[in-house]
């Protein structure tokens, strides 16, 4: 009886679940058909005109899913030079040991840490150095943007990556060193080319986390709606478009950034898609 | 199992007493417009204590306040901008604009050398154009003698989210200056040529406040309340005005309509600050609507006869706002003589 009320409930939560992600994708095809409809599908991905002027309206997301993509896989290239040593050194060399612990801990405390903190850490102390080094002129931008995104998903990237690394077979790597190969070489053919599913699929995680990142990029990106034609000029992303003139909007602008939410969910969709394909494959 | 639903019934006993807490002798919601939410703070807060009323108002953003009062959510919604005719047409009912304050939107700017600076329309068009580029452009010098202008870049700062105040920061752009008025125009979101965007007025002032040679426009009570520089605007008088309680006044002393929905920008009193206006608050002329009771729209209406009272006006000048003309609390209270409720006039 017991076990199947347990079943029953378990069924109804995992339903529910995937009752609301429908929801959400129905809701979002029905608020954007307007948009959609009266610039037209590709138009509306390939115009980075945006005019929220009532007299001259005029909306295009190409500025935003440029924005988005930029700083996304920037803060991905950004954020790999020190999450995998990070991800080796407590996964593989201090395994176990007091120090990976530590090392765990204060990597998992950045995750905790809410955006808006970053988002602040970003606007008084990075962006003056920025600003100061010459690469913008005050400091607002996707680079801005992207750095401070990077630092955001390391732990993402780092705790799932130093999972996989570790759980490495013992006995392979052994086998390697009864070969009389060095740790490196241990390390790049053996640890790396068996967990390479594992780190890749936790690199993904990250990216997803950055794609959909608002509050921390908002005020650190500049929020103009211009097509960025550089890593220093000043841009806005899907999401912060959403967060800063949804209160606002109405009628014509209001579905088309609800059509930009619809295709933020397509991206993220897609993006995690091909990863899940990339990692069957090595698999 | 007991004990877990002896845990939830603690929470929700405790959800239970706070939210019956407040011993009120009713409540009354609004949302809207942040521009003048300082004021609304204090004023409401100063009512709650006097009549035992509770009266909420959620800082959503005119555009927010005016969805939220078509949808019948709220009592009433708070803007910065009056509905245009199309507006309240498409509003289900007949909605009535009562004035509450005035205030007015400044030019703050980030400067270290520069104590006083003085500036005309037309300049900040350019500006925001990006026609003037530089602090230390012959334009800017014109009307700063004596004052040493930095050679430094402007950095134009302009609102990111819909809002009140960039409207009426447009409006008045677009009377001084032809070209804005062809190029950009007067709404609540604009096409920027220049210049980066924060959100809300304290995003803008945070950014001012940051950026070495930034210039951007904000809701006066945030200038003040930060301590920002804010610039003198020549009127359209030709005199160097600076933004006060007196020059904001002296922007509504010309004949105002009937249903006070005007712009006051730049007004042709001598004295006038030229970046001046007023902001509403809107109610539905026939309160009957979503089974309200009568009890509840005299609430809302005793709220807003309230509002254009001299107790509630005198406040204004401590955030920095500016109490209203005679003439648009006379205005006002007469709109509301026509509110009912089924007909019945309250």
């Amino acid at each position: 009886m017991r076990d199947r009320i347990f079943k029953t409930l378990l069924l109804l939560s995992a339903l529910t679940i995937v009752l609301i992600c429908g929801g959400m994708f129905y809701f979002l095809v029905i608020g954007s058909t307007d948009a959609l409809g009266h610039f037209g599908f590709f138009n509306f991905i390939a115009s980075p005109e945006w005019d929220p002027n009532p007299d001259n309206e005029q909306y295009g997301a190409l500025s935003f899913i440029v924005g988005t993509l930029a700083t996304s896989f920037l803060a991905l290239l950004f954020c790999i030079p020190f999450s995998l040593p990070v991800a080796l050194f407590n996964g593989e060399y201090f395994k176990d040991k007091k120090i990976a612990v530590f090392m765990s801990t204060v990597i998992n405390l950045l995750a905790g840490i809410p955006s808006v903190i970053y988002g602040l850490w970003g606007f008084y102390t990075l962006r003056p150095i920025i600003a100061t080094l010459g690469l913008s002129e005050q400091g607002f931008g996707i680079l801005t943007a992207s750095i401070v995104l990077a630092i955001m998903i390391i732990p993402y990237a780092a705790s799932l990556s130093a999972e996989f690394i570790s759980m490495v077979q013992k006995d392979l790597k052994e086998a390697a060193y009864s070969l009389g190969a060095t740790r490196y070489e241990v390390v790049k053919c053996v640890v790396f080319s068996s967990s390479f599913s594992g780190i890749f699929a936790s690199y993904v995680l990250a990216l997803g986390r950055a794609l959909g990142e608002t509050m921390a990029v908002t005020m650190l990106i500049g929020n103009t709606n211009n097509l960025p034609t550089s890593i220093s000029s000043t841009g806005n992303t899907m999401a912060s478009v959403i967060a800063n003139q949804f209160g606002e909007a109405s009628d014509l602008r209001l579905s088309s950034l609800i059509a930009i939410g619809l295709l933020l969910f397509l991206i993220t969709g897609v993006i995690n898609f091909t990863g899940k394909m990339i990692v069957k494959r090595f698999n | 199992m007991k004990r877990l639903s002896s845990v939830i019934l603690a929470i929700m006993g405790l959800f239970l007493v706070s939210c019956g807490g407040s011993p009120s002798k009713g409540a009354i919601a609004g949302a809207g417009a942040t521009f003048p939410l300082p004021y609304y703070n204090l004023v409401f807060k100063a009512y709650q204590d006097t009549t035992d009323i509770l009266v909420t108002y959620g800082g959503v953003g005119s555009g927010g306040g005016i969805r939220s009062l078509k949808d019948k959510i709220v009592d009433f919604a708070g803007t910065d901008a009056f509905l245009s005719d199309k507006e309240l047409q498409n509003m289900p009912s007949e909605v009535i604009h009562i004035p509450t304050c005035m205030g007015a939107v400044v030019l703050a700017y980030n400067l270290p050398s520069v104590k006083n600076l003085n500036l005309s329309g037309e300049i900040i068009a350019e500006i925001f154009l990006g026609n003037i580029t530089m602090w230390n452009d012959a334009k800017i010098a014109g009307l700063n003698e004596g004052v040493q202008l930095p050679e430094m870049k402007i950095s134009p700062v302009y609102r990111s989210d819909g809002s009140g105040t960039t409207f009426v920061f447009s409006d008045y752009m677009s009377k001084v200056s032809p070209v804005w008025a062809d190029q950009i125009g007067t709404a609540k979101a604009l096409k920027w040529p220049v210049g980066i965007a924060s959100k809300g007025n304290p995003g803008v002032a945070g950014t001012i406040k940051q950026t070495q040679g930034a210039l951007g426009y904000i809701g006066s009570e945030y200038g003040f309340s930060l301590k920002i520089p804010m610039a003198s605007l020549m009127n359209s008088s030709g005199n160097i005005v600076s933004p006060t309680t007196e020059s904001i006044s002296a922007a509504a002393s010309s004949d105002l309509p009937k249903d006070t929905r005007t712009m006051i920008t730049n007004s042709s009193a001598a004295d006038a600050y030229p970046i001046s206006c007023f902001t509403w608050l809107l109610i539905y002329k026939d309160q009957s609507y979503n089974d309200r009771t009568i009890e509840q729209a005299r609430l809302t209406v005793d709220l807003l006869k309230w509002m254009l009272s001299q107790d509630a006006q005198k406040m204004t000048t401590m955030v920095h706002y500016s109490p209203l003309p005679t003439q648009a609390i006379n205005n006002s209270l007469e709109a509301l003589k026509g509110v009912t409720h089924n007909g019945v006039k309250l």
